[in-house]
Order: C-alpha cells, then sequence, then structure tokens
C-alpha cells in the first residue's frame, strides 16, 4: 500500500531524512516510535506531499506521490493531481486542525462534496454515521470550539474516514491532548486498525504500539534504527539506542 | 523569615476567623479631582450648546430649509453610489493584490508590492487629477493584442467621465490599503489549517477561498469597516475634479446664496447619519463573521431589550455564545 524507498529531506543545511526506507501492506498497521528530531513527523508528511522529498521515491498505492515517470524521466505533478492523490490519503494532526469557522458536520461534508463532487445529502448521511462511530453522535451542529480535545480529535479522525481514504496518517495524535482524554482517541484507533484499515501512527503512546501495531519501527536522527514487530522491537530491542529510548519512556 | 507550613496553615485559619462572611460596607473613596474635570467640561458644553441655539449666522432655518432639498439628496445618492462602488473596486483589488503578495511567483509578488508602494505613496487627491487629464497622456484608448493591432478604440475623454475618474481614483488608491488589511487577514489563519485542507485533497484556490479568507473575514472586517467610514468622507475630494457628489452640490449652492456655514451643516448632518448606519451595519457583519469563534459576542440591541423585558427566548438560539 506504501512504500518509502531511501527518502532524504533536508531543511537548510539540516538533513532531517537521510536514506529511509519502509514498507506498509494493506491492512498493516504501523507504528513509528523515536525521540523528538528523529524525522518521524516529517517522513509522515512527506507520504502525503506536505514536504517536497529531496531524493528517493514514495509510493502510494501503486502510484508515485508528487511525480510521474515518464520516458525515464521524472515530471512535477500539477497541482490538481496532487490534491487528487492527497484525497486517498487521511491525515490527523496533533492539533487536530479542524476548520474553525464550520461546524463539525461541515467538516466532514466539505471535501466530500468539494473534492469528490458526491451529493450533499448521501455526504452528511455517512458524516452522522461516521460520528457515532467515534462516539460523537449529536455532536453535528457544534463548533470545534464547543469541544474538548478529545472530542475535537474523533472528529478530525471522522473528517479523514469521510473522504474513504486507502491509507490514514496519524501524527502524535495524543500530544496535545490532557492525560485523561488520550483513552477515548486510542479506544477510536484500536476499532479502526482492527476493521482493517492501513494506518501509519506517529506516536509515544507505547501501550497503544505494543497492542495495536503489526509493525513497530523505531526512527532515530533521520534513520530507521530497528523495524519489527512489537514484540521484538519492544521487549527484545537488539539496537543499543532502541535500548535507551525505550528504558526511559516505559 | 520563613514560616514552617504548619504555621502558615494555622495564621491562615486565625484569619479567616477574624473576617465574618458578612456584605462590606465602606464609605467609597472621594475623587476631588475628577469632579473638579468634570465641572469643568460640564461648563464648556453649556457653553457650545449656547452659542448652536442662540449665534443666528449659525442660521438653522436654512439649514432646516436645504437639509432635504432635492439637489442635496442628488448629491448625498452621489456620494453613496461613489462610496460603494470604489469600495467594491478597492475589496476586489485587495484581494487580488495580497494573493499576488502572498505568492511564490517572484514577479507576481514584487508588481504587488510595487503597486501598493506607488499608490500609497502619492497622495489621493493628485491621483484624482491625474485620471481626471487621462486624455492628456492617452488621448485614445483601445482593447485588443498587446503590442499588436488594437479591435476597439475611443476618444479617452468619452470612456474617462469625470464620473468614471472619480471611481478610478478612489478605488485603485483604495486598493492597495485593502490588500494590506487582507494580507494580514490572510496572514492570521493558522497554518494547521491550511495543511488540513490540503491534506483532505483540496485545491490551493479552494483552500484560499473556502478555509482561509472565511476566518481571516475575522480580522479583516473591522479595519474594512473603518476604510468604508474613510472612503465615504475621501469621496469629497472628488468635488475638486466636479463631480456634483454631496460636499461640490453644498458648494454650488452656497457659492450662488453666500450661506457657506448652514451648506456645510447640511452636509456635514449628511456625512454623519451616512457614518451612522454604517458602523451599525459594521456591527452585524461582525456577529456574522465571528462564527465558531470562542469569544462571546455582544448582545444585539434587540437581545438587549428582550433581556431587559425580562422575555426569555428558549429554543430560538442553542449557541450558547449568543447569550450571556
Amino acid at each position: 500500500m506504501c512504500r518509502v524507498v531511501d527518502v532524504r529531506k533536508c531543511f537548510g543545511s539540516q538533513e532531517i531524512l537521510r536514506g529511509v526506507s519502509l514498507e506498509v501492506k494493506t491492512g498493516e498497521v504501523v507504528c513509528i516510535l523515536g525521540p523528538s528530531g528523529s524525522g518521524k513527523t516529517t517522513l509522515l508528511r512527506c507520504i502525503n506531499h506536505l514536504e517536497k522529498i529531496d531524493s528517493g521515491q514514495v509510493w502510494v498505492a501503486g502510484r508515485l506521490v508528487g511525480y510521474r515517470e515518464h520516458k525515464g524521466r521524472l515530471h512535477e505533478l500539477p497541482e490538481n493531481e496532487i490534491a487528487l492523490r492527497r484525497a486517498d490519503i487521511g491525515m490527523v494532526f496533533q492539533k487536530f486542525n479542524l476548520f474553525a469557522h464550520m461546524t463539525v458536520l461541515e467538516n466532514l461534508a466539505l471535501a466530500p462534496v468539494l473534492v469528490r463532487r458526491q451529493k450533499r445529502g448521501i455526504v452528511e448521511a455517512r458524516a452522522k454515521e461516521l460520528l457515532e462511530r467515534v462516539g460523537l453522535a449529536g455532536k453535528g451542529d457544534s463548533y470545534p470550539s464547543q469541544l474538548s480535545g478529545g472530542q475535537q480529535q474523533r472528529v478530525a479522525i471522522a473528517r479523514a474516514l469521510a473522504m474513504e481514504p486507502k491509507l490514514l496518517l496519524f501524527d502524535e495524535p495524543t500530544s496535545a491532548l490532557d492525560p485523561e482524554l488520550v483513552s477515548e482517541v486510542l479506544n477510536v484507533m484500536k476499532q479502526l486498525a482492527g476493521d482493517g484499515y492501513t494506518m501509519i501512527v506517529v506516536t509515544h503512546e507505547i501501550g497503544f504500539a505494543r497492542e495495536a501495531a503489526d509493525s513497530i519501527v523505531f526512527m532515530d536522527d533521520g534513520v530507521v534504527v530497528e523495524q519489527g514487530s512489537p514484540h521484538e522491537v519492544i521487549f527484545n530491542p537488539k539496537q543499543e539506542r532502541t535500548q535507551a529510548f525505550l528504558s526511559k519512556v516505559l | 523569615m520563613v514560616l514552617p507550613d504548619h504555621e502558615i496553615a494555622h495564621r491562615g485559619r486565625d484569619y479567616a476567623a477574624a473576617t465574618p462572611a458578612t456584605d462590606i460596607k465602606a464609605v467609597p473613596v472621594r475623587h476631588p479631582g475628577r469632579w473638579i474635570g468634570a465641572a469643568a467640561v460640564a461648563v464648556a458644553l453649556a457653553m457650545l450648546a449656547h452659542t448652536i441655539a442662540t449665534n443666528p449666522r449659525f442660521q438653522w432655518g436654512v439649514v432646516g430649509q436645504y437639509f432635504s432639498s432635492s439637489s442635496i439628496l442628488m448629491g448625498l445618492v452621489r456620494t453613496i453610489e461613489l462610496t460603494v462602488m470604489a469600495m467594491l473596486i478597492g475589496i476586489l483589488l485587495g484581494i487580488v493584490l495580497a494573493v499576488m503578495r502572498l505568492s511564490p511567483n517572484k514577479v507576481l509578488s514584487t508588481t504587488s508590492w510595487a503597486y501598493i508602494w506607488f499608490f500609497r505613496g502619492t497622495p489621493l487627491l493628485v491621483q484624482l487629477i491625474f485620471w481626471y487629464n487621462l486624455s492628456a497622456l492617452f488621448p485614445t484608448l483601445s482593447i485588443g493584442i498587446p503590442f499588436g493591432p488594437g479591435f476597439v478604440s475611443g476618444s479617452a475623454n468619452a470612456f474617462i467621465t469625470t464620473y468614471v475618474a472619480a471611481i478610478l481614483g478612489l478605488g485603485l488608491n483604495e486598493g492597495a490599503y485593502m490588500a494590506e488589511i487582507v494580507r494580514a487577514g490572510i496572514l492570521s489563519v493558522d497554518e494547521g489549517q491550511i495543511e488540513a485542507a490540503y491534506s483532505l485533497g483540496m485545491r490551493r484556490s479552494q483552500v484560499m477561498w473556502r478555509i482561509v479568507l472565511p476566518q481571516a473575514m475575522k480580522v479583516i472586517i473591522p479595519p474594512t469597516g473603518n476604510q468604508t467610514i474613510g472612503m465615504l468622507k475621501s469621496s469629497s475630494l472628488v468635488s475638486v475634479i466636479s463631480v456634483p457628489e454631496l460636499l461640490f452640490t453644498a458648494q454650488i449652492i452656497y457659492t450662488r446664496t453666500y450661506q457657506t456655514i448652514p451648506l456645510l451643516i447640511v452636509a456635514s448632518l449628511w456625512y454623519l447619519a451616512v457614518t451612522t448606519v454604517l458602523t451599525v451595519g459594521q456591527f452585524y457583519v461582525e456577529r456574522h463573521f465571528a462564527k465558531g469563534g470562542s469569544r462571546r459576542l455582544p448582545l444585539t440591541p434587540l437581545q438587549s431589550l428582550r433581556r431587559k423585558l425580562g422575555e426569555q427566548v428558549k429554543g430560538k438560539s442553542n449557541d450558547p455564545r449568543f447569550t450571556h
């Protein structure tokens, strides 16, 4: 479903990603762990082309992200095609980023109507189902500012689901939440993992990673240090760097 | 001296016991300085009211006679037309210039910068006279292929009437100021909103019109209201190119009748009246664009009237921000 091949990315003179490769199969849940500044978030943003990569390749659903190969040369995709490919990749942000001037229902319905050109009536009916699924039935007419952080993040997840994405990216979805609200978001995510969604989750929640992930990637300093099943990476880390990190967070 | 914790707790209890929970009845502090100031201002106001009421040279009868005369009302309509047209041009141009200014393309952003630099940097009066005299620079105007043949052409004097010159002069100048206001609004929208919109597959133009500008309005509206009120009065400048708006109409009358002061009062009263209407309009427009904000909105006069009458209109609005 998603294949990252030797991706490099610099901001100015600082190299944030130094040759990252990663493979995520359809229906798989991959959690990316690692200290701050290790390049986890940048990697996620490269996958849906919010950041342009400097070298390497990113494939999602069998297609190159951001570029098209033609007669052996890479061509940058025009804006509307990049947008169409992004529409297949849902993203959930650390700070929710719900559209502040729209109600919850409008947040969910906007992109399916505008981008997918689906009928408003159908979209809104599905949006209500999605709200029920994340435990927020009846909150459709509220504005984001009237909801708690946990509720906002669940709306953000529902908004991503409304586009029926092939791949879901989560960028530290619980880092901005009060501790008591973390579980309500993680429960929704576990449910999605069980429903067979393909997910890449950048997180500091080791417990969630252990329970929900099929595979865990440990990143540090712009490279993948260790990768494997939760059992291997969390309980029997081979690399010293992984051991040091886990000993601090577990 | 640092007290141990139990000691602080003990003293705190003593303090609480010493002050029983009764309403405070204390003699309020007097403010003699304020009273003297208020008295001086009251005397000055009384003198002003007295002279307005008794000085016959105000010629209130003449003011009343011309206040709703047809020529003054025609001038008023023209002033409102000029204000509306110039602000429409200014706002649309301002949005275009602001978007250009923020474009990654250097030609677009520099052109926008230069436009703003030029139109803010020269006096509005000079610009108005310039547009009025455009035919001296371009005797004929034509539409066609750049550097190529023209399809339609005509005399500049026929196209640039004084009215068109006035609207162009006011509108193009306003565009420069509105551009900076719109740009401030756009920059005030959180980056995360834009990223979220992009990640849902929206295109740049969709993100701008559906996500950024609606939220930027909260920042754009108050200074735009200010600009509109400013425009209402700047439009009197076009009297120098003989556009018969409110001030020019008043001038025509008083050069004939020598009743300068009363006619200036007539014009001023109308400017004040329209400004008042605009201020009220701005209040409601601001409320409209405050949607989704966490700040509590001020009550509308209707709402506060209902409140005073003790009428609880429940179920009419379930948005808690609209009630206190």
